[in-house]
């Protein structure tokens, strides 16, 4: 009896692990093109740059190696430090300012207006946009004599001021206006569709409690859509940290050194200062906080199994 | 249905090899405003009157962008085929890692050694004996280029030194005009240095920093009085310079908004196009410096190595047309240039031109510019302080200094 019962055990366990076999061949064959990729991209031309960063490559990458000069001389020079901090404070600005008018239109439509996908195109529509576009726009909108400026001043405001660029202390400013406005638009599409996954049964009891709607989206809502944000966080991110056209068509980098971000230095010296060494001495220091901080975090959020 | 599209599919592939034995040569460069838009259609439309192949045109805005993009497709293997570079040390790893054409047999053929000059207009294309570029103009940089109405209504004298633009300068601005046009760019303000650096000093003290790399002369009370020169003209710009174009620049002088402007002789293209004259509505002043001094640089055309046999063929014509004197008088016309051979018919030449041809005759008022001696490394690294101290008047001269020296002192 016991045996039997272990037999047809051991028998049913067989069975599953079979099937289950056969699933991973297939998976595993479905997925060897991506692993080559992510191997052949990912692994090898990463580690080939961090390679080239302790050579003394110029326009070619040869292996001279000089150790950590390229990293001494990146932090040593004042662009690289003036980049770094642009980056960080218009990455947790471009973030926050995105998802909060992001948020906001995506309420606004949510609230059954009349004309709705009309202004759903209109505030998407940014998105469509290329950032070269989008920076040649806002560089017009606010240069001083032809732009916003100067058509508020010839309506009769004289002291009125609006000309970011023209101003080390204010460009960067100039250039998150620009980025805010092309991105908002993506994630108020995502918010939206979000809100409209949200169950109207929820709405109703919420309702019924008498609670006030600004209070059911800040409390009900709005942790509901931690998925959603998740995502549009990821996605303006990745804009973060390879913001590049961007400040090529608006600024340039300047006035001065005012708008300089990691990946036009990275460029920069691949390109037109023939310094591969430096260039990728830089590409790796922005590589070192997406190891270290974005990996885990998007390791708990999509890779860990959730504990139920 | 299928067999219908694999038939269409084929009947295109055939058409385009049989159109491929005329190429088409994609012509990558910066010449993107009005008057330069003239000079290198010269070029195009005379390519294209010889028939069978043709001139594609990929002008992309500002020299940097065009030649890192040019850099980027020539390393990812979709070199174009032709691309414009200044006449200098950028593309010397080009030729060495054997990426660019040898033009040796055509210029053999047609003697280009004999006629273009002067010869260190070619030495950078030079290497063991071949040939890889085109030299195709001469410019020379150091020019002030005044609005001679300007100056005749505040009763003013066109400045020929520095230190008299300095004098000049608050009357301008007294007079309700911007003294001195610029466009906040990194390369003209570095333009701009340079040419208080070279009028303020002289060739000795030039080659002294760039080709000897002196960092004791970099640190220096000379080089201490250029960056003084240099901070002091930042009061005589207006508020919207920063990003501006450089002939945006030189439309404020056209139309009067500003009183002048420093751009070399590629300016005097956006003068003409706007109908003026040469030292009647507007001026030339070279320098400004006491003894005028001219830079021989200029812009030359390079040719990636190609295995496609018809497109090879249709670079060395191409490299051809740029010199035959026809063309070159007719470009060189258009742009605002010199060319680089001089038995060409230049009778069209206004009087900034002939000005500058009187320089260029007596070669101890040329020099040659500082991306001849420096890497483009180390002109970046001068790109960089030189934007930077411009831009941040809180930034001492003495730190400027330092950090100059420094560059120098690191240069190959």
């Amino acid at each position: 009896m016991d045996e039997r019962s272990n037999s047809s055990q051991s028998s049913q366990c067989i069975t599953p692990t079979r099937s289950g076999r056969k699933l991973q061949l297939s998976a595993v064959l479905a997925s060897v093109p991506m692993a080559i990729v992510a191997l052949g991209i990912f692994v090898i031309c990463v580690a080939y740059s961090v390679v080239l960063s302790f050579t003394k490559s110029k326009l070619f990458p040869n292996l001279n190696w000089v150790g950590l000069d390229q990293y001494d001389r990146l932090w040593g020079s004042a662009r690289w430090l003036t980049s770094v901090e642009n980056l960080m404070l218009y990455g947790v600005l471009f973030i926050i300012l995105c998802l909060l008018s992001g948020f906001l239109m995506a309420v606004f439509l949510d609230q059954k207006v009349r004309f709705e996908s009309g202004f759903r195109t209109l505030f998407l529509y940014p998105y469509a946009m290329s950032l070269v576009v989008t920076g040649l726009v806002w560089q017009w909108m606010m240069e001083p004599s032809l732009g916003i400026q100067n058509v508020v001043q010839k309506l009769g405001w004289e002291s009125f001021q609006f000309a970011p660029l023209v101003d080390s202390d204010y460009a960067i400013y100039g250039v998150l206006i620009a980025a805010v406005w092309q991105s908002s638009g993506l994630v108020m599409a995502l918010m939206l569709a979000g809100l409209r996954g949200v169950d109207g049964e929820i709405w109703k009891a919420a309702r019924i409690d008498g609670i006030p709607t600004w209070k059911i989206y800040l409390f009900i809502v709005v942790p509901m859509l931690r998925p959603v944000v998740i995502t549009s966080v990821v996605l303006l991110a990745v804009g973060v940290v390879r913001v590049y056209d961007l400040i090529v068509a608006q600024t340039g980098g300047g006035p001065g050194m005012a708008t300089e971000m990691p990946a036009k230095f990275v460029i920069d010296h691949l390109t037109g200062r023939s310094n591969v060494g430096l260039g990728m001495a830089a590409a790796t220091m922005m590589l070192l906080p997406v190891l270290v901080v974005i990996g885990p975090w998007i390791y708990r959020e999509y890779v860990r199994p959730a504990k139920r | 249905m299928m067999g219908k599209k694999i038939g269409m599919l084929t009947l295109a592939l055939s058409a385009v090899s049989v159109s491929v034995h005329a190429a088409n040569v994609e012509v990558i460069h910066w010449w993107t405003s009005g008057g330069e838009q003239k000079a290198v259609t010269v070029f195009a439309d005379e390519y294209n009157k010889l028939g069978g192949d043709s001139w594609v045109d990929s002008a992309v805005a500002l020299g940097e962008n065009a030649r890192a993009l040019t850099m980027q497709r020539i390393l990812g293997g979709d070199a174009p085929g032709a691309a414009q570079f200044n006449t200098s040390r950028q593309f010397e790893e080009l030729i060495e890692e054997g990426l660019l054409l040898d033009l040796t047999p055509i210029a053999k053929k047609e003697g280009w050694l004999q006629f273009i000059r002067p010869t260190s207009v070619l030495d950078p294309c030079m290497k063991d004996g071949g040939i890889y570029c085109v030299p195709v103009n001469i410019h020379s940089n150091q020019w002030l280029w005044t609005n001679k109405k300007v100056f005749a209504d505040a009763g003013l004298q066109e400045p020929t030194t520095w230190k008299e633009f300095l004098q000049v300068a608050p009357k301008l601005r007294a007079a309700g005009v911007i003294p001195l046009a610029l466009g906040g760019q990194a390369w003209q303000e570095r333009h701009l240095f340079d040419v208080v650096m070279i009028g303020t000093t002289d060739k000795a003290f030039w080659s002294q920093i760039w080709d000897k790399k002196d960092p004791e002369a970099a640190s220096g009370d000379t080089m201490r009085g250029v960056f003084e020169t240099f901070g002091a003209l930042r009061q005589f710009i207006d508020q919207g310079s920063p990003g501006r174009n450089w002939n945006d620049a030189t439309n404020m002088v056209i139309t009067g908004k500003a009183a002048t402007q420093v751009m070399g002789d590629w300016a005097r293209g956006e003068f003409s196009a706007a109908n003026l004259k040469a030292d009647v509505d507007y001026g030339c002043i070279p320098g400004p410096s006491i003894k005028p001094y001219l830079t021989l640089a200029g812009d030359a055309f390079i040719f990636p190595k190609t295995d496609d046999a018809d497109l090879e063929n249709a670079q060395f014509k191409m490299a051809s047309m740029m010199l035959s004197p026809q063309v070159q008088a007719k470009f060189n016309n258009a742009k605002g240039s010199l060319p680089v051979r001089d038995d060409v018919d230049m009778s069209l030449a206004d009087a900034c031109m002939k000005k500058g041809l009187k320089l260029l005759e007596n070669t101890d008022a040329t020099f040659a510019p500082a991306n001849v001696y420096i890497t483009a490394d180390t002109n970046g690294q001068v790109d960089d302080l030189i934007t930077t101290f411009w831009n941040e008047p809180d930034m001492s001269v003495d730190t400027a200094l330092t950090i100059f020296a420094g560059i120098i002192d690191d240069a190959e």
